[in-house]
């Protein structure tokens, strides 16, 4: 299997549970590289653990995933399942930048220290070299001149641009957006959606669990709906989303829309 | 009422204040009362402030004022070390670990620091040698004779730094506890190991929650220090019990240790609010926030350009 057929991320019947909780019954979805996958749902669905199951800031149960044709947290050696070594983890997951619902920047430091941070931290990259990495980053998410800005000093939107380019230091091949623009004020969520837009028009390959609807129908190439730990629709987010064949995804979108 | 109308008209509160006897009444009283005090304290003959200025800078109490000093900075140096190290283990997955650091705690703050003091200095009734070699009876490398190594400096400074340890335990815990959970996760999802995500993440934002207790432990640790001189630790108060075992100047004597005890922690208070204000850096008060909610909307900034993204080839 060559690198142009083979998808970014390949999720094969994965299940996982929370105490007696099953969150996760059994999930299948590939994201081929260089495209934009929307993932919609109500809250509780499931949709933001599977997201933080693909660079494993949570364990699986049972299934499969794989990042870049490397399956995660686990090596296959003798045709048995090794738990990856704490080091190994942290090298899967330099590949995948994650920008969280409520940014979670660093708040000890600037705006330019939070996107070096990764960088010189995790790869060693001398000083000079990430401060102008992270100066570029900056600038294209529009935040130039708020480089020596502490996150506290920073607006909601400013903030998640910010923690957009600090994923970006990382120069990550696949992108795990998680509700990125729900904790923002309503007239703030447009200057994060066109950072992500361009992102995406890049040929950045993008997870995006939202509830931005007209996001997903312009700029995702798939949609997937998640109800109750499964996936219960998924195709074209156009064609989806303009006549929707489940109940439940009608439902769905009577209520956010 | 409109803008414009507001603009245009100026409404100046000039109010009077209202009158508050109690106020008055109340500073007058304590005003009253301190003058009495410095006056009985002043006046008083049996105080001797003569001898009281004349050791303030005897060579004997500035030497005790030294090993004050070191014995505070020593005991407090090891105690956060071991603080830090028995919080980690305390929060870490491995049980074994966990229980280990719990029984320190347990043990070192369940017995009285007055007990541990003299059970340091008379150590070598248990233990008479201390050896390197292999434990459980093996054969050793190099052996000390307990009563050469344990002075009563390094008895101090063992019962100081080890009971220490066990309160910064509880304190450095609760500093690691208040950090976001999604620090945590910024920081993993970076790739940082466990290690990069304690030493750049976690531990940088629980000195905040830190240093205000460990400032006053340090504070308390230049008196506490003070307990010493139940095993003649030759530190501010033992020198000055000396002192007025051959003079009888006791009460003199305690008031030149009392006076450099205040001095000391004078500055250590002074210092406690510098290095606070160090670690408050990205903690910004309401007035910022609402300085930055003034300055220029975000809209007006230049929006993101059309420039394409780094991203890597998918290889």
């Amino acid at each position: 299997m060559n690198a142009q057929d083979q998808p970014m991320v390949r999720i094969r019947a994965v299940r996982k549970r929370f105490g007696p909780l099953e969150v996760l019954k059994g999930i299948d979805l590939d994201v081929p590289a260089g495209e934009v996958v929307c993932v919609v749902g109500p809250s509780g669905s499931g949709k933001s653990t599977l997201l933080r199951c693909v660079n494993r800031l949570e364990g699986i149960d049972s299934g499969r995933i794989w990042v870049n044709g490397e399956l995660m947290g686990y090596a296959e050696r003798g045709g048995r399942l090794h738990t990856l070594r704490p080091a190994e983890l942290c090298r899967q997951r330099r590949g995948i930048g994650m920008v969280f619902q409520r940014f979670h920047l660093f708040p000890h430091r600037t705006a330019i220290e939070n996107v070096m941070e990764g960088p010189v931290t995790v790869l060693g990259t001398p000083a000079a070299q990430a401060r102008r990495q992270a100066e570029e980053l900056l600038d294209r998410v529009g935040l130039a001149g708020r480089a020596h800005h502490y996150p506290a000093q920073l607006s909601g939107g400013q903030q998640q641009r910010v923690a957009i380019a600090r994923s970006l230091a990382m120069r990550p091949s696949l992108m795990l957006f998680d509700e990125p623009t729900s904790a923002l004020d309503p007239e703030l969520v447009q200057e994060v959606l066109a950072v992500m837009r361009d992102l995406a028009a890049s040929g950045m390959t993008m997870m995006v669990v939202t509830h931005e609807m007209n996001f997903a129908r312009e700029v995702g190439d798939q949609l997937v709906f998640m109800d109750d730990g499964v996936i219960v629709e998924r195709g074209d987010p156009r064609e989806v989303l303009a006549a929707p064949r489940h109940e439940r995804l009608r439902a769905f979108l009577g209520q956010v829309q | 009422m409109t803008r414009e109308q507001a603009a245009g008209v100026e409404l100046p509160i000039e109010a009077v204040r209202p009158v508050r006897p109690g106020r008055w009444l109340g500073a007058a009283a304590a005003l009253l009362f301190l003058a009495w005090l410095a006056y009985t304290i002043i006046v008083n003959e049996n105080l001797h402030w003569d001898v009281i200025v004349a050791y303030l800078g005897d060579g004997r109490i500035l030497g005790g004022l030294w090993v004050t000093i070191q014995l505070t900075v020593l005991s407090m140096a090891i105690g956060l070390a071991l603080g830090v190290l028995a919080a980690v283990m305390q929060l870490s997955d491995n049980p074994v670990l966990r229980g280990t650091s719990a029984l320190y705690t347990w043990f070192f703050r369940g017995t009285p620091l007055l007990v541990q003091l003299i059970f340091w200095f008379n150590i070598g009734l248990v233990f008479p040698t201390f050896a390197i070699g292999v434990p459980f009876g093996g054969p050793k490398l190099i052996e000390w004779q307990a009563n050469a190594v344990i002075t009563p400096f390094t008895a101090a400074l063992l019962g100081l730094a080890i009971n220490e340890g066990a309160y910064m335990a509880e304190i450095v815990r609760a500093g690691i506890r208040s950090v976001d959970p999604g620090q945590r996760e910024a920081a993993e999802s970076l790739g940082m190991s466990h290690r990069q995500v304690l030493r750049r993440v976690v531990l940088p934002q629980a000195m905040r929650v830190i240093i205000p207790p460990t400032g006053n432990q340090f504070i308390s640790m230049l008196k506490t220090t003070s307990m010493v001189s139940v095993i003649a630790g030759a530190e501010l108060l033992t020198v000055a019990q000396r002192i007025y075992l051959g003079n009888f100047e006791v009460i003199a004597m305690l008031v030149v240790a009392s006076i450099w005890y205040v001095v000391l922690t004078t500055i250590a208070s002074v210092g406690q609010h510098f290095i606070e204000k160090r670690f408050e850096r990205g903690h910004v008060r309401l007035s910022s926030r609402v300085r930055r909610n003034l300055s220029p909307l975000p809209s007006k900034e230049p929006l993101p350009s059309k420039e394409p993204l780094p991203s890597k080839e998918p290889s």
